[in-house]
């Protein structure tokens, strides 16, 4: 994982998978504190006290076609090497939060990466979920919903590549302008 | 500074489009058009799915060919991510392995266009005479 777009899109396809309808992700950066972080909400399945444990074992996954699952532990270790770090709340049949917390100044913090193309790639690629996107920068901040965006649609696709297009480059647009450094 | 562009905009678009799209026939329901699935776990990520996902959403922008590009999940064949399948109207899926931007651009130019096989199908999800 070169960077947080990339573990963001990642730890979404588990509250995907995990049969979520609504998925909030919520990026903070606070210049004043020095963090960024990000957090993962679904109303998915939820899980066991032991699972949520079992989550950070590289060597844990609940699908059955591959042995391994680094997903949260890729993500953990980012974290931590920038003295942040994840947690996991989770309660079975009500869904899952995921938060991880980096240093933003810290030289081992993964860059943003394209945030824009990837939200959008998000969006696009799971009509079916509700997405919450909201990023802040320090006081300043943007929201976006899959529901709004339907709304504004009526019966076009969401998954259209032109949709797609026009979604990234109005969420490009309005991070620029609330201040966040593409 | 340039306007930013809003929900709003989206709409306008949405009007024009809605008017491309009822041209060609068939538009508004999805089962008839091409359907592209992107598979989107760790394993995909770590090749460089959102890169072959950006890359068929913006050639297929650019070409103006409709279709649906959704994500999936980890479809069993981490050893050739990253992996997409491909599902015309009306026909089997198939499901390329490796597609990194080259092979995707021979799928979009092969297969969604002109309807013949490109190298790198993952083999097994096919029914055959003797599993039917």
């Amino acid at each position: 994982m070169r960077d947080l777009s990339m573990h963001i899109l990642d730890i979404v396809g588990n509250s995907v998978r995990a049969k979520s309808t609504e998925v909030k992700i919520i990026l903070m950066e606070d210049m004043d504190y020095d963090i960024l972080s990000l957090r993962i909400e679904d109303n998915g399945c939820g899980m066991s006290e032991a699972t949520i444990k079992k989550a950070m074992d590289p060597f844990f996954t609940s699908r059955k076609t591959r042995k391994v699952g680094l997903g949260i532990p890729l993500l953990q270790q980012n974290a931590e090497l920038t003295n942040g770090g994840i947690t996991i709340e989770s309660e079975i049949g009500k869904g899952t939060q995921l938060t991880a917390v980096f240093v933003r100044s810290h030289i081992d913090r993964p860059p943003l990466g394209d945030i824009a193309d990837t939200i959008a790639l998000i969006i696009s690629g799971n009509p079916n979920v509700n997405i919450i996107y909201s990023h802040s920068f320090n006081d300043e901040k943007y929201i976006l919903t899959t529901k709004e965006i339907i709304n504004s649609l009526e019966n076009v696709s969401i998954s259209h590549p032109k949709i797609n297009q026009f979604i990234k480059q109005m969420i490009e647009e309005n991070l620029e302008l609330i201040g966040v450094e593409l | 500074m340039a306007k930013v562009k809003t929900l709003e905009d989206l709409k306008r678009m949405r009007e024009s489009l809605q008017s491309e799209l009822s041209l060609r026939e068939n538009s508004d329901t999805p089962e008839k058009l091409v359907q592209i699935k992107v598979s989107m776990a760790t394993c995909g990520i770590a090749s460089g799915a959102k890169e072959t996902m950006s890359f068929i959403m913006e050639e297929l922008y650019r070409r103006k060919i409709d279709a649906v590009v959704t994500q999936t999940g980890c479809m069993g064949y981490c050893h050739s991510e990253p992996t997409i399948e491909v599902q015309l109207p009306g026909a089997d899926p198939v499901v390329y392995g490796n597609v990194k931007k080259e092979r995707a651009q021979l799928i979009i130019d092969q297969h969604i266009i002109a309807g013949k096989l490109v190298d790198g199908i993952i083999p097994g999800i096919y029914s055959t005479p003797d599993n039917k």
